[in-house]
C-alpha cells in the first residue's frame, strides 16, 4: 500500500494525492460504520449491566473481571468507530498522543493502586513491621 | 541517493523547499484539540486513581449497594449512547452540506445530553437527601469529584452545542463552523468513553463490592 493511501476500518480506501492535504486529518465515518459502532456498544453495555443486575455469575471476582474486560473492549470500539482513530490520521500523531496518554494512565493507575494497597495492608492496626519493636 | 537523481540536470541541489506548504485555515485545530482531550484524559485518570484507592473507605457510612440505583444508571447510559449515534448522524449530514439535518441531529444530541445531566443531578439530589453528602466518607468525596467532573464536562458540552447551533443558524455551514462541529464531536465521544469507565468502575463494580 502506498503511503498516500489510508484505509479505514471497513476497508474503504481514500486516495490522498498529496499527503500534506491530509491536514484536516480525521477520517470521517460512514453511516454504516456509525451504526456498527452503535450496535457493538449497545451489546457491550447491555451484557455487563445484565451480569450485575441479574446476578448471573455467583463468583463476584469473575463478574468483576468480565465487566472490566467489556469496558476496555467498548472503549476501543468507541475510539475506532466514533473517534475514527487510526494510525494514519494527522500523520500518526493522533495515535502517538493516545499511546503516550495510555502509558501514563497505566503507570498512574497501576502505581496508585499497588502502592496504596500495600500501604493499607501494612498500616492495619495491630500489624507490626518489625518483631523487635514488640520488646 | 535520490536527491542527486532528481537534480541530475546540472542544477544546484536544493536542500529546502522553495514553495511553502499550503495549510488551510484551521488545519491544525483538530490535532490541537486532540492533545487537549488527552490532557483531560489524564485529569480523569487521576480522579479514577483516587476513586480506586478510596472507593472502599465508607467510614461506617453508606456503601454503593445502598446508594446506587442501577436502573437509573442504565437509563442515563442509554441516553449518552444514543447521543453518540445522533451526533454521528449530525456529522454525516454536515459532510453532505445538509444544514437542516445537522441542526436537527445536533439539537436531539443536546436534548439527550440534557436528559443525562438531569438524571445525574436527580441522583445527586437523592443521595444528599439521604445524608450521603461528599463530606460523609472518603468514598463519597471521591465519587462526587469523579462523577461531578464528568457531569461538569457534559454541562459545558451542552453550552458549547447551543453556541454552535446559534453560530450555524447565523453563518451556516462555513468551514470555521465545520471545524467547531468536528471538535465538539471529539469532545462528545470522549465524554462517552469516560462514562464507560465511570459506569463500569463506579456503578457496576460498586454494586459487586
Amino acid at each position: 500500500m502506498s503511503a498516500s493511501t489510508s484505509t479505514d476500518t471497513l476497508g474503504h480506501s481514500h486516495a490522498h494525492p498529496n499527503p500534506h492535504s491530509h491536514g484536516a486529518g480525521h477520517d470521517h465515518g460512514t453511516r454504516r460504520s456509525y451504526l456498527i459502532g452503535f450496535a457493538l456498544s449497545v451489546i457491550l453495555t447491555a451484557i455487563p449491566f445484565w451480569l450485575v443486575m441479574g446476578d448471573v455469575i455467583a463468583d463476584r471476582t469473575v463478574t468483576t473481571l468480565l465487566i472490566m474486560a467489556f469496558g476496555v473492549v467498548q472503549i476501543f470500539v468507541h475510539m475506532v468507530y466514533f473517534l475514527h482513530m487510526n494510525t494514519k490520521s494527522e500523520g500518526g500523531w493522533t495515535m502517538m498522543a493516545a499511546i503516550f496518554t495510555i502509558i501514563i494512565i497505566v503507570i498512574a493507575l497501576a502505581g496508585s493502586l499497588w502502592v496504596m494497597f500495600h500501604l493499607n495492608t501494612n498500616m492495619m492496626p495491630g500489624h507490626v513491621m518489625n518483631p523487635a519493636d514488640l520488646i | 541517493m535520490s536527491s542527486n537523481a532528481t537534480t541530475a540536470e546540472g542544477e544546484a541541489p536544493q536542500f529546502y523547499e522553495l514553495v511553502p506548504h499550503h495549510h488551510a485555515a484551521h488545519a491544525s485545530t483538530p490535532i490541537g484539540f486532540w492533545i487537549y482531550l488527552m490532557s483531560d484524559c489524564l485529569i480523569f485518570a487521576s480522579l479514577f486513581a483516587i476513586y480506586g484507592v478510596l472507593g472502599g473507605n465508607f467510614a461506617a457510612g453508606p456503601s454503593p449497594a445502598h446508594l446506587f440505583n442501577l436502573q437509573l444508571v442504565a437509563v442515563s447510559t442509554t441516553a449518552l449512547l444514543l447521543s453518540s449515534i445522533t451526533y454521528g448522524f449530525a456529522m454525516l449530514d454536515m459532510e453532505e452540506g445538509k444544514k437542516t439535518g445537522t441542526v436537527v441531529w445536533l439539537s436531539i444530541t443536546g436534548l439527550l445530553g440534557a436528559v443525562f445531566l438531569g438524571l445525574t443531578l436527580y441522583e445527586f439530589y437523592h443521595m444528599i437527601l439521604e445524608g450521603a453528602v461528599p463530606q460523609r466518607s472518603a468514598f463519597l468525596s471521591a465519587f462526587y469529584v469523579l462523577v461531578g467532573t464528568h457531569a461538569l464536562h457534559v454541562t459545558f458540552g451542552i453550552l458549547w452545542l447551543i453556541t454552535l447551533l446559534a453560530q450555524i443558524g447565523m453563518k451556516g455551514l462555513i468551514p470555521a463552523n465545520k471545524i467547531r462541529v468536528q471538535c465538539l464531536s471529539m469532545f462528545w465521544h470522549f465524554l462517552d468513553v469516560i462514562w464507560i469507565g465511570v459506569f463500569t468502575v463506579v456503578y457496576l463494580m460498586g454494586m459487586l463490592r
